[in-house]
């Protein structure tokens, strides 16, 4: 049995969040009947931020787990550990969930192998159960536990797809960056910098934005206004700080990075 | 002539006549400009230029220049001078002498130092050296043909170009048309398009080509705007300077900028399209026809203010720009009485509309300077608030003399601002428009056969460069043949094809790959998992990735086969019964039939030239189409001809195979002898271009190989494709057998 510490997952301190439309009641909605949700969107535009906050509205613990390539099924079910007397038996952080009760989420799903994903698929349907084969344990779902996943629709990549069978079992929420005003009150709140500044950022935003699919995957995303503003507040000049958080980290092309300079020059004067 | 320059005139070893009626002008002139060893140089290279027998004009030219030039650049310069004239002299270039003295000043007005100068003069006698030359069994040596054009043109080529810029278009010209002297003079003339093309890429400044992406991704990200950007040429229109505009055609902008006030080339760039773009965001279209010529340009001014003020609010950094550009026209300068100053006091409105420091006093200005930020306080205003506060503006400054033809141009030009065509209506003309329009357009209007030619560059390798738009290359459908003499060749080789067949299925994408380290997997490895056990008997953590699976090996190729038609397939090598041709046929046919087998995707092209100005690109199979009759047949038909300009052909080729999505792209080209074309007459050109090419592909993820029949191939293929990248096949009859295997071990 899982001997962990439900209170470390439970978060403590109200995560800031401006709702963008009407994602906090279809969230709770599905909550009531425990129904799995995919939260679709750009990075850095609030998803895990929105899962946070959620959590702490329920008063529900939260197991984040960062999805990547590398990662097995065990990773998350489970897996026995060798120690001096024998084997152990250490639940992964899926099973965790399920046994205490949390809201599991399952951050960039896609990164993960497709053979890796399909062990959610018993916690997802009616079920509601989560088979561990190799400890010969069946565990039912804890009354409040919940499955959330979120992923990045913009690689465009082949390989980077969730399977049908996945997607069929998901509620889906489809986030984007917050429009012009909220994005602009989200970086003045977030960093604590003054509203007429946090609005230019976003102005530089959407010029990168406009950029997408042009040589760049991605534009900038909130986090980095954020980034920016954060910067500005520890007293670097405001073009410099955009220049090093917004323009070099998402892009080696030459042209757009001159562009997007030029942007930064031509929005602070 | 006075005593006192009598004894100048002395020294001045020279008689002409013509000489007495100047030299007095001249020395004063000199004696006022120069020191007085400078005046003895200035003699003595006189004399100089006297000596060399051609006549009074260099004599006079000199006397009459060279102080002003010293003055400018360093009295070094009238050693430097005379000392040259005597050098062209003693060349059969005499005839480029006046040209050559004439050309002096405006070149010292264009270099700013002593040094510029004399390596300008350095490259002039180096084109010279160059150009003049001897024809074998002629006993004379002929002049520099493009000499006295290249001097008549300096003072253009200097506008345009740097000095080095200046001798990269000289080399040019010299090395591509030394031994054409008609072709050298068009060049030298700049009538020939590659001479213009040249001088384009020479300019100095921001160039258009350079920056086109960049500029997109500005209109894109700043603008949201996806408009299509035409240049139109700076150079060659000296009359009339075109202005920036645009129509439902596209953006119109200069093709070079230059820096300008510390603005930079691409900046200005950028300032030219956020107005055009300004406009197409906030302008609406007036009706011209209720206004005069002056109410019209005064709306087009205060427009133009309204979006650069919208503009600035957008995006105020860009200010600092707008001031650095905008004429800064000085307040009383024009001359009410005697010249139209409505340009000069349009400017002035629309300087201090931009600039708040303008310091006019002109109360009229101040009151619609005034009249326009109220306008435009709260919001956006609109054309035609600008509309009225124009015409306003117009009744109450209106002067009998702004009709007068003589207007003030000067410091009133907004260089960035385009030419407002996009504003009015005309409701008059419009109706003349449809009229035009209503007849019929003549619709039988030949389609050009075939597709438009493609233009290649060629690389140039004596000068690490690209020649622009240098090959014209034509692509065509090859008209087909009989396809059964295809299928003859199968059968014909029907043992070697089931030999084939054997090789292809053990290629055919059915094998697995082993996964090893994987910590859950089909099968145990066993040398992990013992591995894993000892470390866990003595004590330390095992690793737990002790399984293995297997994965599919997927093929994914796009393949091109290009094939060389040229003249020498004819030829039929020692000890065949065929020709080359029939060989290589035989091979692509196998290769063919193979690869479509094996499902990779497989295009086949064919290729030869005559001359730079027609590559022919013979289309045989394409990507999408399958092995079936029509290429078949295609095939059948394919005939030698004409040379082998493998370049070109090569980056055509690439251009078909970047389009294709794959893992891995292949250029397979079949040839039998080196690149080479009749209008070449260096061996190392093409070879060296088609390495190039070669590079381009690679640095594209293309992969090239070569497959030589010719025996004396090692001499250059290595240096053309690398070690690795090239087959040579000497017993050219067994190339049906190998081709098919040299493609199933390239791909496996």
């Amino acid at each position: 049995m899982s001997d962990q510490d439900i209170e470390q997952y439970k978060i403590t301190e109200e995560p800031f969040y401006e709702a963008q439309s009407d994602e906090v009641a279809l969230y709770e909605a599905a909550y009531k009947a425990r129904l799995p949700v995919m939260i679709k969107g750009p990075t850095g535009c609030g998803k895990s931020r929105f899962i946070e906050h959620m959590a702490y509205k329920l008063g529900k613990p939260l197991i984040t787990v960062a999805c990547n390539e590398d990662m097995t099924a065990s990773d998350l079910v489970g897996r026995y550990l060798l120690d001096a007397n024998g084997t152990r038996w250490l639940d992964g952080p899926l099973t965790t969930a399920a046994r205490m009760g949390a809201i599991c989420y399952l951050d960039e799903i896609v990164e993960a192998r497709q053979d890796t994903t399909v062990v959610i698929h018993p916690l997802t349907d009616h079920r509601r159960t989560l088979p561990l084969d190799k400890k010969g344990e069946l565990i039912e779902a804890h009354a409040d536990f919940q499955l959330v996943i979120s992923y990045n629709p913009g690689y465009q990549s082949m390989m980077k797809d969730l399977k049908q069978s996945t997607k069929q079992r998901f509620t889906g929420l489809d986030f984007d960056y917050p429009d012009t005003k909220v994005e602009a009150s989200i970086v003045a709140k977030e960093a604590g910098i003054d509203e007429e500044i946090a609005a230019k950022l976003v102005k530089i935003a959407h010029t990168a934005r406009h950029l997408k699919g042009h040589g760049l995957d991605e534009g900038i995303s909130t986090r980095l206004l954020v980034y920016a503003a954060t910067l500005m507040n520890n007293g670097i000049e405001p073009k410099r700080a955009c220049a090093m958080a917004l323009v070099t980290p998402i892009t080696d092309d030459k042209d757009i990075r001159d562009t997007l300079l030029h942007s930064i020059d031509s929005i602070f004067a | 002539m006075t005593t006192e320059f009598q004894e100048y005139r002395d020294r001045l070893k020279c008689s002409f006549g013509q000489l007495e009626d100047v030299f007095d002008d001249c020395i004063k002139d000199a004696l006022r400009n120069i020191s007085k060893q400078g005046v003895d140089d200035y003699i003595s290279g006189a004399s100089m230029v006297c000596m060399i027998g051609r006549g009074f004009e260099p004599v006079l030219a000199y006397l009459e220049e060279m102080p002003e030039i010293s003055q400018r650049l360093g009295e070094d310069m009238l050693k430097t001078v005379s000392q040259a004239v005597w050098d062209m002299s003693r060349t059969p270039n005499g005839v480029s002498i006046p040209p050559f003295m004439q050309c002096l000043p405006e070149a010292s007005r264009r270099l700013s130092s002593s040094e510029q100068m004399k390596r300008f003069i350095g490259i002039i006698f180096e084109m010279m050296h160059a150009t003049t030359g001897s024809i074998h069994g002629h006993h004379t040596t002929f002049p520099s043909p493009g000499l006295p054009d290249l001097l008549n043109q300096v003072p253009y080529l200097l506008s345009q170009l740097s000095l080095d810029g200046l001798k990269n278009w000289i080399d040019y010209g010299v090395r591509n048309y030394n031994d054409h002297p008609e072709r050298q003079k068009d060049y030298f003339t700049i009538q020939s398009a590659d001479s213009k093309a040249m001088l384009q890429r020479e300019r100095h400044g921001t160039l258009y080509m350079d920056h086109e992406r960049q500029l997109d991704l500005y209109m894109r990200s700043m603008w949201e705007l996806h408009e299509y950007l035409v240049p139109y040429s700076m150079g060659f229109d000296e009359l009339r300077k075109p202005q920036p505009y645009y129509d439902n055609f596209g953006m119109r902008i200069p093709d070079v900028f230059d820096e300008r006030n510390g603005v930079s080339g691409i900046d200005r760039y950028r300032i030219v399209l956020a107005h055009m773009a300004g406009h197409k965001r906030w302008s609406e279209k007036q009706i011209a026809d209720n206004l005069s010529p002056f109410q019209r340009i005064a709306v087009e001014l205060l427009e133009d203010s309204r979006i650069e003020a919208l503009t600035l609010r957008e995006y105020p950094g860009l200010k600092k720009y707008l001031l650095a550009l905008h004429p800064v026209p000085v307040e009383g300068s024009c001359d009410n009485e005697h010249e139209s100053c409505v340009r000069h006091r349009l400017a002035m409105l629309s300087r201090a509309i931009l600039d708040e420091n303008h310091g006019y006093k002109n109360p009229l200005i101040l009151d619609c300077v005034e009249k326009f930020h109220a306008a435009i306080k709260d919001g956006e205003s609109s054309t035609k608030d600008m509309l009225s506060i124009a015409i306003t503006f117009t009744a109450k400054t209106r002067k009998q003399t702004d009709q007068l033809p003589k207007i003030r141009f000067e410091n009133t030009e907004v260089d960035y601002r385009d030419d407002n065509r996009h504003l009015w209506v005309f409701i008059e003309e419009n109706d003349e428009a449809e009229d035009i329009q209503a007849k019929p357009q003549n619709a039988d209007m030949d389609e050009p056969e075939g597709l438009p030619p493609r233009h290649y560059q060629e690389w140039d390798y004596s000068t690490n460069s690209y020649k622009p738009d240098w090959v014209t290359l034509y692509e065509s459908l090859h008209p087909p043949g009989n396809a059964a003499d295809i299928d003859k060749i199968l059968e014909k080789h029907s043992a070697l094809a089931n030999y084939l067949k054997r090789i292809l299925d053990l290629l055919k994408p059915q094998h697995y790959v082993r996964q090893r380290y994987q910590e859950e997997g089909s099968e145990l490895d066993l040398d992990v998992a013992i591995r894993s056990l000892i470390d866990f008997k003595s004590g330390s953590q095992p690793d737990p990735r002790i399984n293995m699976s297997h994965k599919h090996d997927g093929r994914d190729f796009a393949v091109m086969l290009l094939m060389d038609l040229s003249a020498s397939l004819n030829d039929v090598p020692d000890g065949c019964t065929q020709s080359i041709l029939e060989l290589s046929r035989e091979a692509t046919t196998l290769l063919g039939w193979s690869i479509e087998q094996l499902g990779d995707k497989f295009a086949i092209a064919g290729f030869h030239s005559d001359t730079r100005h027609n590559v022919r690109y013979h289309h045989l199979k394409g990507f999408s189409e399958h092995w079936d009759d029509e290429v078949k047949a295609r095939l059948a038909a394919i005939e030698p001809g004409y040379s082998t300009r493998m370049g070109a052909a090569v980056r055509h080729a690439s251009h078909y195979l970047q389009g294709q999505t794959a893992e891995k792209k292949l250029l397979l080209i079949l040839t039998d002898g080196e690149p080479a074309d009749i209008d070449v007459s260096d061996d190392k050109l093409l070879i060296e271009d088609t390495r190039k090419a070669v590079e381009e592909l690679s640095a594209k993820g293309i992969y090239t190989h070569c497959i030589s029949l010719d025996k004396k191939a090692d001499d250059y293929i290595e240096d053309i494709f690398g070690s690795g990248g090239y087959t040579v096949i000497d017993n050219v009859e067994k190339l049906p057998e190998k081709l098919p295997l040299l493609f199933a071990a390239l791909t496996s």
